[in-house]
């Protein structure tokens, strides 16, 4: 088991390392609030630079039809467009459209997989934003049975 | 402080596959509790995870994600005997750093 000391000390190299790095475009390990407070998808994907989102075979929503409860509903992103920077996971119907942004490095498949709160039946966006800054998505609808904000 | 992180990586074919369970509230901040108060928004913000130290994914992520966390990507070129580690920082500065072996 990691000392205390030693964990702070790991955490302050990572940090050290990832401002080093330049993978943040914005100041380092700066949180886009921007883009998790933009109520469409559009305005999201605008926030990290991407241009009008078209749709595109190559990327893959994995989410299931029917949510039985929409505080944990499991979703996959992947693709396999070439030069992507980032990938994103947009619930339409959410009080904030973005759910999660995943940064893509050569040293990861762009292929992610987590769960997310859906507060009503929605369509869910994956969106891969490539180098050039084009958006490319899949879109799924997903039904749910009991809402997961809460309130 | 938080639960530690449950990590899993797996070595798979010249790639590692790594599931992270993690332990976190992620309040929405959309929440009212028994007085009518809104529960303030408590979520982890962003995560990274490096390989042997190297910086290899980054992410982002709203108060939609759900409670305790989960999260699975593939990192090329791991093998077992990799160190990875795993970094969660939330809204309010908390953060917590965890670490697997690739087996």
């Amino acid at each position: 088991m990691q000392s205390r000391r030693e964990t702070l000390k790991q955490s302050a190299i990572v940090a050290g390392l990832l401002a080093a790095t330049g993978l943040f475009p914005r100041a380092a390990l700066a949180f886009n609030k921007a883009a998790f407070d933009a109520k469409t998808v559009a305005d999201a994907v605008k926030a990290f630079g991407g241009g009008a989102p078209a749709e595109s075979k190559d990327v893959t929503l994995t989410a299931p039809d029917i949510a039985e409860n929409g505080a944990v509903v499991p979703f996959g992103v992947a693709t396999t467009l070439a030069g992507v920077r980032q990938m994103l996971i947009l619930v339409e119907k959410n009080p904030s459209a973005l759910v999660a942004k995943f940064d893509v490095t050569d040293a990861v498949e762009p292929s992610f997989a987590t769960r997310a709160k859906m507060g009503q039946s929605s369509d869910v966006y994956a969106v891969a934003i490539t180098a050039d800054g084009k958006a490319h998505f899949a879109k799924k609808e997903v039904k749910v049975t009991l809402g997961g904000c809460g309130g | 402080m938080a639960d530690p992180m449950r990590i899993r990586a797996q070595a798979a074919g010249g790639n590692a596959t790594v599931r992270v369970l993690m332990s976190h509230e992620m309040e929405t901040g959309q929440r009212k509790d028994s007085a009518g108060k809104v529960i303030p928004a408590w979520h982890i913000t962003d995560v990274t995870a490096t390989l042997n130290g190297k910086p290899v994914m980054s992410a982002e992520w709203g108060p939609a994600v759900a409670k305790n966390p989960f999260l699975q990507f593939t990192i090329k070129g791991a093998k077992a005997g990799d160190k990875v580690a795993v970094t969660w920082k939330d809204n309010k500065g908390d953060t917590r750093t965890d670490e697997a072996v690739v087996s």
